[in-house]
């Protein structure tokens, strides 16, 4: 029977074994594969700015962004090309606060600087590789 | 109850219960804005109701966590808590820092990160405040007569929590980048270090209430702890199949997360079979029902819930559905709160020398609780297969479907009423108990008698 030290052993081993390869895999997945997949390159200061309006509004406090976040509003990761920059600036800007099919977005006074940071935000989400989310619908669209 | 300083372990429970409550009513604010009366929107929006509901939730565990240390470690290592003028005032600054964090929140302070909301200024505080906890533990620990393996693994559970909050205090401008750190806290921690806690004052409750030899429980906890972190460390993968990392996440998360289930597995088995082996003599039954409780539900939510959508095929579909709420919920209570309970049942008596063993309120409060979470995840189950269904395999907008599922929040509802009377109930015994007393130091040698070898 398997005695306490063997047992330790076990634990020890297995837990440093796949820490290391866990962190082998990280530093490929920083240096080389999000880079890549997101276009790190391409994240400006306009993009910067939106990701700070981003975390400072807590949108991900309702909506889903990559998946991740709360279920109470619109998954956003591909909200640029479903909507179009038109759309997303009226949610942005409207007066008395977005929201008119039985839900309510917080109404935000942003200036047109911040509008456009979060709308290049948007574009560059709108862009990035997440290996194929959202999923495209698999069944043909209903008859009207 | 052996040393006069664990009663400081009260503060922390009684802490934990209040904030538990205050969850909740959160979570009925969320409930209710889900079936279309978000009534409260312009005091209380949705993102403040989410954010408070998740902060306190990870608050009163930890809360929770911090207790039972406190009163486990004099216990194990036979030594007085190397100083209770400073546990005290860990705990007061440790609960003022929650009461600021979550009064921040009703007023937009907060960074929008899931589950890490706390501002950068009361990161640092939450970091020195753990640091002192950290340094009073092992203290207490080192200096003690003795060290034991369950000691050690609840410690270690401890620091390593500690650590893994680091990563998530740095900031990114990648999204993606900020999440894959994101992950380092969230998954590492209830999937990886928590479980340590977890596997640790669940030796500590079966060697106590079973009577089983030490040896034979320190064996098979080594056993749990080593399958939660091989299965669990590149688990983490799981986050990362649809949030920017590269394709092979989708094989080695979908693989290793898939093996996570036999963690939670071992860990059942683990205190089922301590449970059958033991005498049986010992009299607090409430405490060995949560005991088993935390052992079996954290199989069924995390384990099969989580295996139920941890695949890249399914997730794929899942992914940031209602349906990760119904795992998460079912989760966090079999692995986190019933655990808490578990050991706040069984140490109030020995603190406060009142016997409240196995009376009615209690047997009802478990189950109330019980059947009302198991319900509420049911109702988030119904909900988030309607929506996987409508959404992304019918492609309806997001607000279409949403308007639909309107009824399964009602059920919510319903459930969570259920529910929250059982913790009522729970917390009714709670305070039953009174203040611990110096008076109660010494009961426990009257359970020592129950055992045998
Ligand atoms: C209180 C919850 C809440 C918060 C906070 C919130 N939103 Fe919204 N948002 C909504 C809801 C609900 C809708 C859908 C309203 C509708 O369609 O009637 C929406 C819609 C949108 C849309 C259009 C999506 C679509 O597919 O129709 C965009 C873009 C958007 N929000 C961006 C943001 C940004 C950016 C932030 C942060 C600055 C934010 N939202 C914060 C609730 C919220
Ligand atoms: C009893 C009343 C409760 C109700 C009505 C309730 C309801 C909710 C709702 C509606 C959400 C938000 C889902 C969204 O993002 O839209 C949520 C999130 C959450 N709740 Fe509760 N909850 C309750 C109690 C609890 C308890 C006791 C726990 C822990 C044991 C818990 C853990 C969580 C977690 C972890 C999340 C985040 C889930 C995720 O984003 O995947 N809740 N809750
Ligand atoms: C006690 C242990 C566990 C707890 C408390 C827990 C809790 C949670 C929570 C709260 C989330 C939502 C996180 C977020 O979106 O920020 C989540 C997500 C997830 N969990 Fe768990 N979990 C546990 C164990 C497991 C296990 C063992 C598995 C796999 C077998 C698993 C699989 C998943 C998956 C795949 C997701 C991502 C869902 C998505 O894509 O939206 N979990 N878990
Ligand atoms: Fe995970």
């Amino acid at each position: 029977m398997l005695s306490k030290k063997q047992a330790k052993i076990f634990f020890l081993g297995g837990t440093i074994l796949f820490m290391l390869i866990f962190i082998g895999m990280s530093v490929h997945s920083l240096m080389v594969g999000i880079p890549k997949n997101t276009n790190d390159s391409e994240i400006n200061d306009q993009v910067k700015l939106g990701k700070q309006l981003w975390d400072k509004n807590n949108c991900m406090g309702c909506h889903t962004i990559m998946g991740e976040g709360a279920y109470y509003a619109p998954e956003l990761t591909r909200v640029y090309t479903r909507r179009g920059e038109a759309y997303i600036q009226a949610v942005l800007t409207a007066p008395e606060g977005w929201g008119f099919r039985g839900r309510k977005m917080v109404k935000y006074d942003f200036t047109e600087e911040e509008v456009a940071g979060l709308m290049a935000f948007l574009k560059w989400m709108d862009k990035t590789d997440l290996n194929g989310f959202p999923p495209e619908p698999s069944l043909p669209a209903p008859l009207q | 109850m052996k040393y006069t300083s664990q009663k400081i372990a009260y503060h922390f429970f009684a802490l934990s219960m209040l904030l538990l409550v205050l969850q909740i009513i959160y979570g009925f604010i969320m409930g209710f804005a889900h079936m279309g009366y978000d009534v409260l929107h312009d005091i209380i929006p949705f993102n403040a109701a989410v954010t408070i509901h998740k902060n306190l939730l990870v608050v009163w565990i930890l809360s929770g966590f911090m207790g039972a240390a406190y009163y486990i470690i004099p216990d194990e290592s036979d030594n007085e808590l190397w100083s209770v003028p400073i546990a005290k005032l860990q705990f007061w600054s440790f609960a003022i820092v929650g009461v600021v964090a979550v009064a921040g929140f009703h007023v937009g302070w907060w960074e929008g990160r899931k589950f890490l909301e706390i501002p950068r200024p009361l990161d640092y505080l939450v970091a020195g405040n753990v640091i002192l906890f950290l340094v009073i533990i092992l203290m207490t620990l080192l200096k003690g007569k003795q060290q034991t393996t369950t000691a050690w693994v609840l410690t270690m559970g401890l620091v390593f929590a500690a650590l893994l909050y680091l990563p998530g205090m740095i900031y990114f401008d990648n999204l993606s980048v900020d999440s894959f750190f994101r992950w380092w806290v969230v998954h590492l921690w209830v999937e990886g270090v928590w479980e340590l806690i977890m596997g640790g004052i669940l030796s500590y409750l079966l060697i106590k209430i079973t009577g089983v030899d030490r040896e034979v429980i320190e064996k098979w906890l080594y056993v749990v702890v080593g399958l939660t972190f091989l299965s669990g460390i590149l688990g983490t993968g799981h986050h990362y199949y649809y949030t920017g990392g590269p394709d092979y996440w989708l094989m080695i998360g979908g693989i290793f997360s898939a093996m996570e289930p036999l963690a939670f597995l071992a860990m059942t088995i683990f205190a089922v079979q301590m449970y059958r082996k033991g005498n049986k003599k010992h009299p607090n039954k409430l405490a060995l029902y949560w005991t088993l409780n935390t052992a079996i539900v954290s199989f069924l939510g995390a384990g099969l819930l989580g295996l139920a959508h941890t695949l890249p095929g399914v997730n794929l579909y899942t992914h940031g559905t209602l349906i990760t709420a119904m795992h998460g919920h079912l989760a966090f209570w079999g692995a986190y709160a019933s655990l808490i309970f578990a050991i706040i049942s069984y140490s109030m008596p020995l603190m406060t020398g009142r016997n409240i063993f196995d009376n009615r309120i209690g047997h009802l409060a478990f189950w109330c609780s019980n059947i009302g979470m198991v319900a509420m995840t049911a109702a988030f189950a119904a909900a988030g297969i309607a929506q996987v269904y409508l959404e992304r395999i019918a492609g309806y907008e997001f607000m279409v479907v949403a308007n639909e599922l309107h009824a399964h929040f009602f059920v919510l509802i319903l459930a969570a009423t259920l529910f929250t009377t059982g913790i009522v109930l729970y917390i009714v015994n709670f305070f039953k108990f009174g203040m611990p007393t110096d008076e109660a130091l010494q009961t426990e040698d009257q359970f020592e008698a129950l055992k045998t070898a």
